[in-house]
């Protein structure tokens, strides 16, 4: 028993100097998911302490030059989220063409007159074009949402400020008592109020409140509060857990076909000539290989924390769980691709291909909420959904040990099920 | 301690590789397993290792049957396979701690048996470096270092000097003759006659998955056609005519014409030299180039085969 042991310390042993002693697997392993993790973090949000918002570059066209579209498109240039750029609807055309503004925003002619009419009325509203990229179409609910409520303030202002709509109001009483599709109990009403409105625009300016002219406002305030380990989400943690779990997987892949070498190349010959039974050959194989994923994961991690803010808001016992199920899936997918493989070449190929469709189906470019329902729905059935699920539990979203449980079993699952299938395919008289 | 092969056969799906191989090896002398390539020596050699099972037949390390997996007999076993297989980049003395520990070996043992093989094959002096900043020779003699670790019993070496240079092929040689000289069984696969030659006591012949001979290396030499060969170089080759009234001279065995070299064996060189030289001038063939040898383990493996070693 004992020399047995010394043997299977032998073979992890080797497996895990032959790693460290090779540069190029090291730089591949540990520096390449830590660069692209970086890289995918500071796009997405970074650390967090980052607060400023990128402005959503927007041409303004005002055809109109009415004091209403003047001071909408004022109002629209102090918005936070929206670079606003006063063009000629040509010049604004043509840049949204050429992709270097996201969306131009076309007052007509006859806007400031038609549009406080249009309130109270179901035709002759004044057509506002929307000019947007078709690449960039999520800044159109943006921009949607900005303009109607700048419009909708500025046109009410107008209708209740004193002076200048009394025309209007007029015009909407004398619409009123003129419509056959009102009843009369609706056209008493409408009546009262528009005679109430009348009556406020025309009082004597000392008699009116301060705040008049305000039109309508939102009728809410909105504080945004983040829900997750701290005062700051962090998207590095799940760049970190997603660039670490494709790579990991890579050096799991190429522990497999490092196994497929090795039977080319003798070596593997030479192992089974030694009074060893296959599962501590293939069991001391599995060992190196989950040892390496752990010390890769252990660095990319450090290195994360050290530099990137990225914390274990959760159970550090339920991450160390996650980490140690997702090194066994990698150890065992790397003795599956061994197993099943015949060339070198073609293994490594395949392998590569498999390993990027299971990470990116497993969110570990972008997050799973992303993906459209039908894709949530499938992403459950591939393994990296879970160790980029159970990593981002412990990590930024603070998650308690029980919420590790899930990914782990799962992952211990396939880890089972990819053995058996090595076990039962490997070849052992193929050298 | 004595190896049996009895009745061994391996198939690989529909091919046969090995159709019936038995041979004895015995303590303290060198069994070469001679044959050309494909002719299912490494098989053998695999079957015997306990890295395939046989289909038929088996194999007997002492007495005791040896099979695949973890098999304690397997520790009476050293191979030395074809290939190179080392850690390339790790120094050579961590290569032959690790292939120590594969059969049990740690602490002082190990690191005695470590300086005593480096002392053996003549590489204490590198045992810091690795493999990949060595030459081919020593390469080779540190694969073969790696099978001595567990002081095997019985040292299986299949093909181990392929690709090595004359000089290195030496250190091998003494290697192995000492190995021999210290009681060691030692079966050696090759398709070099010279190195058989040089160092087997016994010989076996194997073609096509079968044993031809296996016998003394006097004994194979015996099946050749004859004692001595003599190779005659002419501008215009021999006509059939010729070779055939060549043919029948008495003390002749075999006349062979390859594009102008004509191989005539005999067994007395002294006196057919000059009948053959004398009758091919009588009919106008002029000979450019004599040459004579002993007949060799070719020319035994061309006579029970009808092909030469070196044929693919």
């Amino acid at each position: 028993m004992s020399s047995t042991l010394t043997a299977f310390r032998a073979l992890v042993r080797k497996d895990l100097v032959t790693f460290l002693r090779d540069r190029r697997a090291l730089v591949v392993s540990v520096l390449t998911p830590i660069v692209i993790a970086a890289f995918f973090g500071s796009m997405f949000g970074g650390d967090g302490s980052d607060t400023s918002v990128s402005r959503i570059p927007v041409a303004i066209v005002d055809q109109d030059g009415s004091d209403l579209s003047k001071a909408i498109v004022a109002d629209l240039a102090t918005e936070t989220s929206l670079d606003t750029i006063p063009l000629s609807e040509a010049a604004a055309r043509e840049r949204v063409r050429a992709g270097k503004l996201h969306a131009a925003i076309v007052f007509p002619q006859g806007f400031g007159a038609e549009a406080p009419r249009a309130l109270f009325r179901g035709s002759g509203k004044p057509a506002i074009e929307l000019l947007y990229d078709p690449s960039q179409s999520f800044v159109r609910p943006i921009i949607e949402g900005l303009l109607t409520q700048h419009i909708m303030q500025r046109v009410t202002r107008a209708l209740f400020s004193a002076g200048g709509s009394i025309g209007i109001v007029d015009q909407a009483l004398a619409n009123v008592k003129d419509s056959a599709t009102l009843d009369a109990g609706s056209r008493a009403d409408l009546v009262t109020l528009l005679e109430a409105v009348r009556r406020y625009q025309t009082r004597p300016a000392a008699e009116q409140p301060s705040d008049r002219g305000n039109g309508l406002s939102l009728p809410f305030t909105l504080t945004n509060v983040a829900i997750s380990t701290g005062p700051h989400y962090n998207s590095y943690a799940h760049s970190f857990a997603g660039m670490s779990v494709q790579f990991i997987l890579f050096m799991g892949i190429d522990a497999g076909v490092v196994l497929l070498l090795m039977r080319q190349q003798g070596f593997w010959r030479r192992l089974r000539a030694a009074p060893l039974s296959r599962g501590v050959l293939l069991g001391s194989r599995v060992a190196g290989t989950t040892l390496i994923a752990l010390v890769i994961l252990s660095i990319v991690y450090l290195v994360a924390a050290i530099f990137f803010r990225v914390r274990i808001a959760g159970s550090a016992a339920g991450f160390v769980g996650v980490a140690v199920a997702f090194a066994l899936l990698a150890a065992t997918t790397g003795l599956m691709v061994a197993a099943v493989g015949r060339s070198v070449a073609a293994t490594r190929g395949l392998s590569v291909f498999a390993v990027l469709i299971l990470v990116m189906l497993g969110g570990a470019w972008v997050p799973v909420f992303v993906f459209p329902a039908w894709l949530q729905r499938v992403s459950a059935f591939v393994p990296t959904r879970w160790a980029v699920d159970g990593l981002d539990a412990m990590t930024w979203r603070g998650l308690a040990f029980e919420a590790a449980l899930q990914p782990i079993a799962i992952m211990l699952g396939w880890a089972a099920l990819f053995a058996m299938i090595a076990v039962w395919r490997f070849d052992w008289e193929a050298d | 301690m004595r190896l049996d092969a009895e009745h061994l056969e391996k198939r690989f799906g529909t091919a046969t590789a090995v159709a019936e191989v038995s041979f004895t090896a015995a303590p303290g002398a060198v069994l070469g397993l001679l044959g050309p390539n494909g002719a299912g020596k490494s098989t053998t050699v695999g079957m015997l290792a306990g890295l395939l099972r046989p289909d038929r037949g088996s194999v007997r390390i002492g007495g005791v049957p040896l099979s695949t997996g973890a098999d304690p007999t397997k520790r009476r076993l050293g191979l030395v396979p074809q290939e190179i297989a080392l850690l390339d980049d790790l120094p050579a003395r961590m290569n032959l701690e690790f292939f120590g520990a594969l059969y049990g070996l740690a602490g002082r043992a190990l690191a005695a048996r470590v300086a005593a093989v480096l002392e053996l094959t003549s590489l204490k002096d590198r045992a810091r470096d690795p493999p990949k900043e060595f030459s081919g020779g020593m390469r080779r003699r540190l694969n073969i270092a790696c099978a001595l670790l567990h002081e095997p019993e019985i040292l299986l070496l299949d093909e181990p000097t392929v690709g090595v240079d004359p000089q290195s092929r030496n250190a091998i040689f003494e290697t192995i003759e000492a190995l021999a000289a210290a009681g060691r069984t030692l079966i050696y696969t090759t398709h070099y006659m010279e190195e058989v030659e040089r160092l087997c006591d016994r010989v076996v012949v194997i073609d096509h998955g079968r044993v031809l001979a296996d016998d003394t290396l006097e004994g194979v030499l015996a099946r050749a056609p004859a004692a001595n060969m003599l190779s005659l170089d002419y501008a215009v080759p021999p006509d059939s005519a010729a070779l055939s009234e060549l043919s029948a001279m008495p003390g002749i065995t075999r006349v062979e014409l390859a594009g102008t070299r004509l191989t005539v064996a005999a067994a007395d060189l002294g006196s057919t030299a000059p009948r053959v030289l004398e009758h091919l001038a009588a009919r106008g063939f002029s000979c450019r180039q004599l040459t004579s040898r002993r007949a060799n383990l070719e020319d035994a493996f061309l006579a029970l085969t009808g092909r030469t070693l070196r044929d693919p």
